[in-house]
């Protein structure tokens, strides 16, 4: 090679280079711009076409038009209904007015928030310890879950499921913490230690969920533990969705505003404290940031898997490596592809369902395989 | 042109009483040095000497335990990381990234110091990324793949990225160690013809010879000599230090010091037969 730079050399030092190159190049920045705008609109109207679409879907028969009653009622648009012209009022009853505003409708919005939020954990997850196969569980925090969730139920602490869910919370705060703990080194958090701690953690978790199931050998907490482990959003409701929503908005945006600083981070840590970033700060932060909203969402749903490991390799593939398309891209596709995953866990096999980390598995594994495959072609 | 009388300004380089230890093992052990203002200084030394040690320290990459690193007179430790990445900018032995990212890509991330938040890259940071590959005659590569260069692609993109921070400073840490002599000779054409104060740490002392016009050498962690090569490089030196026979000539057409290595006495193979003859 060699002999291609000689041949530029000449050109480069002759006329003013800005000029000769910007043209074609910024032509091309420009298009990426476009591209990715293009994309992120398209994810928007997949995002809301698919909530109206799948709240339809299920055993009830319910049409669109319910759906838009239902909703403009509830969100005082009630006039808006006098617009849907020529298709006459078409008022759901009760029941069903109950299925879509008490049962769909936030289950729908819960898969969104939880396949939004884990996509963009895992996007940042796999940036911050620059490693392919990380995903929101990497630290512990689904089997800290799983722990605190069978100690609620086990010790009847608190028969409701915002109990089980707050002991789902606490106990993946608690194995966060002991992974920081064991993984920082005089307040520095690397990589490989975080890792390795978190695998520790997780392991140790598991064992203790394991050895209290077998000591009680109560086949209902037997149950309620897979549901914990393999992820449901049968439970969704509105008070849960609020606060998951709250946090997944709270938390993107402090991510967004750390887009540009992730992006350094591609050449390693040093190549990122050397282009002015605050590694340690960051890592701490943003990892805080994420823990804290995976074990809201773990609390929602138990530990859904793959969305956080696939999703934002997927988006990288669609829109290139850049943090400031990557995590909107994420959160958005991420959610739509929660929501059809758990719509088609509940219809398909109707009126028995699937547990949505099975379908999100089945879904997730071959894509995942072919995800290696073009990351192998690529070097 | 001597290092003192460039440096008395307070521009330039200067590391004060500089050590840095792990573990109890003391890695670079009081050093003392100054990179002249516009210059190349090179660090040279044996492995494990500590040269790489030293440089992060320079770049704040390492804390010292002990001595200061001022730039053009500020101190190093006291500049926001921010600021110091407008002032200094590294090239590493070997970057690597597994992102799908194209070379402009790359080199825009050496605006990032200037830029906050979600701050889009402005017509003007892709202007200056766009020279910077001109400069290092990568112009017409800006939408090639990272994946799809050569070690001494990736090193010139780099070496753009580092330009586009618009540095005082150029931290260069053994640049060329992964590169065939030619991508070697021109990459370090390319630092020199950039102007500014650099200090590249490197293994090739022919190479140091031919572009540094100043020379470090550190043995065990400790600065034993500086100065320009033709006082520096000299048999003494390099038998005390690397532990090698050395014979230091004169390059032929840049002047330089040129060294030719011999190998150790034991296994010296004998002497080709006519050249010995007429010696007797």
């Amino acid at each position: 090679m060699g002999a291609a730079p000689a041949t530029h050399a000449p050109a480069a030092t002759e006329e003013p280079p800005v000029h000769t190159t910007a043209e074609p190049e910024t032509g091309t920045g420009r298009r990426r711009t476009l591209r990715i705008g293009a994309v992120l609109a398209a994810s928007v109207a997949l995002l809301v076409t698919s909530v109206l679409v799948t709240v339809v879907l299920g055993q009830a028969d319910i049409s669109v038009r319910h759906v838009w009653t239902v909703l403009s009622d509830r969100l005082g648009l009630s006039f808006l209904q006098v617009d849907v012209v020529g298709l006459g009022a078409d008022r759901p009853n009760e029941i069903r007015a109950d299925i879509i505003w008490q049962l769909r409708l936030p289950r729908a919005l819960s898969a969104i928030v939880v396949g939004a939020g884990l996509a963009v954990v895992g996007a940042i997850m796999q940036t911050l310890t620059r490693n392919p196969m990380a995903d929101p569980y990497l630290l512990g925090i689904s089997s800290g879950a799983s722990l605190g969730a069978v100690l609620v139920i086990v010790g009847g602490v608190g028969a409701g499921v915002l109990g089980v869910s707050a002991g789902a919370f606490a106990g993946a705060l608690l194995a966060f913490a002991l992974v920081l703990v064991i993984g920082q080194r005089y307040g520095t958090l690397t990589p490989v230690r975080m890792i390795l701690a978190g695998i520790a953690i997780g392991q140790l978790c598991g064992a203790v969920t394991s050895f209290v199931i077998l000591w009680v050998a109560d086949p209902h907490a037997t149950q309620d533990v897979q549901f914990w482990m393999s992820g449901s959003l049968a439970a969704a409701r509105w008070p849960s969705l609020r606060l998951a929503a709250v946090v997944l908005v709270a938390a993107l945006l402090l991510c967004l505003w750390q887009a540009r600083t992730l992006n350094a981070f591609a050449f390693g840590e040093d190549a990122a404290a050397s282009l002015g970033v605050d590694v340690n700060r960051i890592r701490w932060l943003l990892l805080v940031a994420c823990a804290l909203l995976t074990g809201v969402l773990v609390a929602v749903s138990g530990a859904i898997g793959f969305v956080g490991l696939l999703l934002p390799h997927a988006v990288r593939f669609l829109a290139g490596p850049d943090h400031r398309a990557v995590l909107p891209l994420s959160a958005l596709l991420g959610g739509v592809f929660l929501l059809w995953v758990d719509t088609a866990a509940r219809t398909v096999f109707d009126p028995r369902e699937l547990p949505v980390g099975v379908v999100t598995a089945m879904v997730g594994v071959p894509a995942f395989i072919w995800v290696l495959r073009q990351r192998r072609v690529q070097g | 042109m001597t290092a003192a009388e460039t440096t008395q300004d307070g521009s330039g380089l200067r590391v004060h009483d500089l050590s840095w230890s792990a573990r109890g093992t003391v890695i670079v052990d009081d050093v003392e040095l100054t990179a002249p203002a516009g210059r190349i200084t090179g660090l040279i030394g044996p492995n494990g000497s500590g040269k790489t040690t030293l440089l992060r320290a320079v770049a704040r990459l390492a804390r010292p335990d002990r001595g200061a690193v001022h730039l053009d007179g500020s101190d190093v430790a006291r500049l926001r990381r921010r600021e110091l990445a407008r002032r200094l900018a590294v090239v590493e032995q070997h970057a690597g990234t597994d992102l799908d990212m194209t070379a402009l890509d790359v080199v825009l991330l050496g605006r990032t110091p200037y830029r906050t938040a979600l701050q889009a890259d402005s017509g003007a940071d892709r202007a200056l990324a766009l020279d910077a590959l001109a400069r290092v005659d990568m112009a017409g590569f800006a939408a090639r793949k990272w994946s799809t260069l050569s070690g001494g692609e990736r090193q010139r993109v780099q070496l753009a990225r580092a330009l586009t921070q618009q540095p005082g400073l150029l931290v260069l840490d053994e640049p060329t160690n992964h590169l065939d002599v030619s991508h070697a000779l021109s990459l370090l054409t390319l630092v020199r013809e950039a102007g500014l104060t650099s200090i590249a740490a490197l293994h090739d002392l022919n190479l140091a010879a031919m572009f540094c016009d100043h020379v470090v050498v550190l043995r065990r962690g400790r600065a034993v000599a500086a100065g320009s090569p033709h006082d520096v490089l000299t048999p003494e030196l390099l038998r005390d230090v690397y532990e090698v026979d050395a014979d230091v000539g004169t390059h032929p057409r840049t002047g330089r010091p040129l060294l030719t290595f011999h190998p150790p006495a034991a296994s010296q193979p004998p002497a080709p037969a006519p050249s010995s003859q007429e010696d007797s």
